[in-house]
């Protein structure tokens, strides 16, 4: 991922204290920030809030960050930090007081079949889905966030994770070999 | 190619992440391998149903208003820490003041004053300590920014 000199330029006024260049830098990444922590949380509430709190961090911690780097992996880090240590403050995860039907209002299901008993049957299978990734340890549902919410490339996670390519698929494939039995768990079989 | 190398593979094939040559490798490894590729038919369809799933997004009223909640807290943070800075003063003078009137009362006892002068200096002492030793482990500490 490179840095383009417009961001640069922004993250080094918001250095000097202008808060018009950071809320630029906020407006750019605000919805993918929001969308992360939701993957993480589960609810609208705290995921807004949790992304709030992660600028706002960024912010006072403005001068710690080396402007040469991409701000996003950065910016990630603290946003996961907050995200993981609110979730384990709850002593539970979050997903898991989520009834079925609330579930249905963090996700929408893109099924174009008409049939009534189908729909309801691939809904169920969805809200164990989400069950089952609520169940995952932090780094594998971080990674299944990562590409299957955020739908970020297999460089773009790499660079995000501050790890390798290789390191990225193989974590991905652990997860979804985690999540895979989870899910079979989940529906009894 | 053994099964154990084919996983990285298997992800990359299944995300559309994988190079012609890899691709080839993979296809020819899951000709001969069953459990392979009954393991990669399991992945498919949780792709499939993890593939139909978006996380909803917000109505357009909480992007608009998104900037104002961060600018809000940075505010009142501001004011928060300005208003705790005016209490201590304020406190520490009222503490002096009266501190001053207690010593300067010529029917107080002088074993009182001395109390009061060791009271004032003990809690000064332990509060110079406390706050020197958390700013001299924090800077020292190695493992601040890791999570706990």
């Amino acid at each position: 991922m490179e840095i383009c000199n417009d961001e640069r330029l922004l993250l080094r006024r918001s250095r000097k204290g202008d808060k018009e260049s950071f809320e630029k830098i906020v407006k750019t990444y605000m919805k993918r920030a929001y969308s992360i922590a939701l993957g993480f949380v589960g609810n609208h509430e705290d995921a807004l809030d949790l992304s709030q709190e992660a600028f706002i961090r960024a912010y006072r911690n403005i001068n710690k960050y080396d402007t040469e780097r991409n701000f996003f992996p950065w910016f990630y880090q603290i946003l996961k930090n907050l995200c993981f240590n609110y979730a384990k403050k709850r002593k539970e995860r979050s997903f898991s007081s989520v009834a079925r039907g609330e579930s249905n209002h963090i996700y929408n299901t893109v099924d174009e079949n008409c049939d009534p008993s189908l729909i309801m049957e691939r809904d169920e299978l969805k809200d164990s889905l989400w069950k089952a990734i609520n169940q995952l340890d932090d780094k594998h549902r971080e990674i299944i966030v990562l590409r299957h919410f955020q739908e970020l490339s297999y460089n773009e996670i790499a660079g995000v994770l501050a790890c390798n390519k290789g390191t990225v698929m193989s974590r991905l494939y652990y997860a979804r070999r985690e999540l895979k039995d989870t899910l079979n768990h989940e529906l009894g079989r | 190619m053994k099964c154990d190398h084919m996983k990285n593979l298997m992800m990359a094939f299944l995300d559309d992440e994988i190079s012609g040559e890899e691709k080839t490798l993979f296809i020819n490894h899951m000709r001969q391998c069953d459990v392979c590729a009954a393991e990669f038919e399991e992945f498919k369809k949780l792709k499939e149903v993890t593939d139909s799933m978006k996380l909803v997004e917000p109505e357009e009223k909480v992007w608009r208003e998104y900037w104002s909640g961060i600018y809000n807290r940075i505010e009142r943070s501001s004011g928060w820490i300005l208003f705790s800075i005016g209490v201590i003063i304020l406190l520490c003078y009222a503490g002096y003041k009266a501190v001053e009137s207690l010593i300067a009362d010529p029917d107080l006892d002088m074993f009182v004053k001395i109390a009061i002068f060791a009271l004032i200096g003990g809690f000064s002492i332990l509060l110079v300590s406390a706050l020197r030793e958390r700013l001299f482990f924090w800077k020292k500490d190695r493992y601040r920014y890791v999570r706990r």
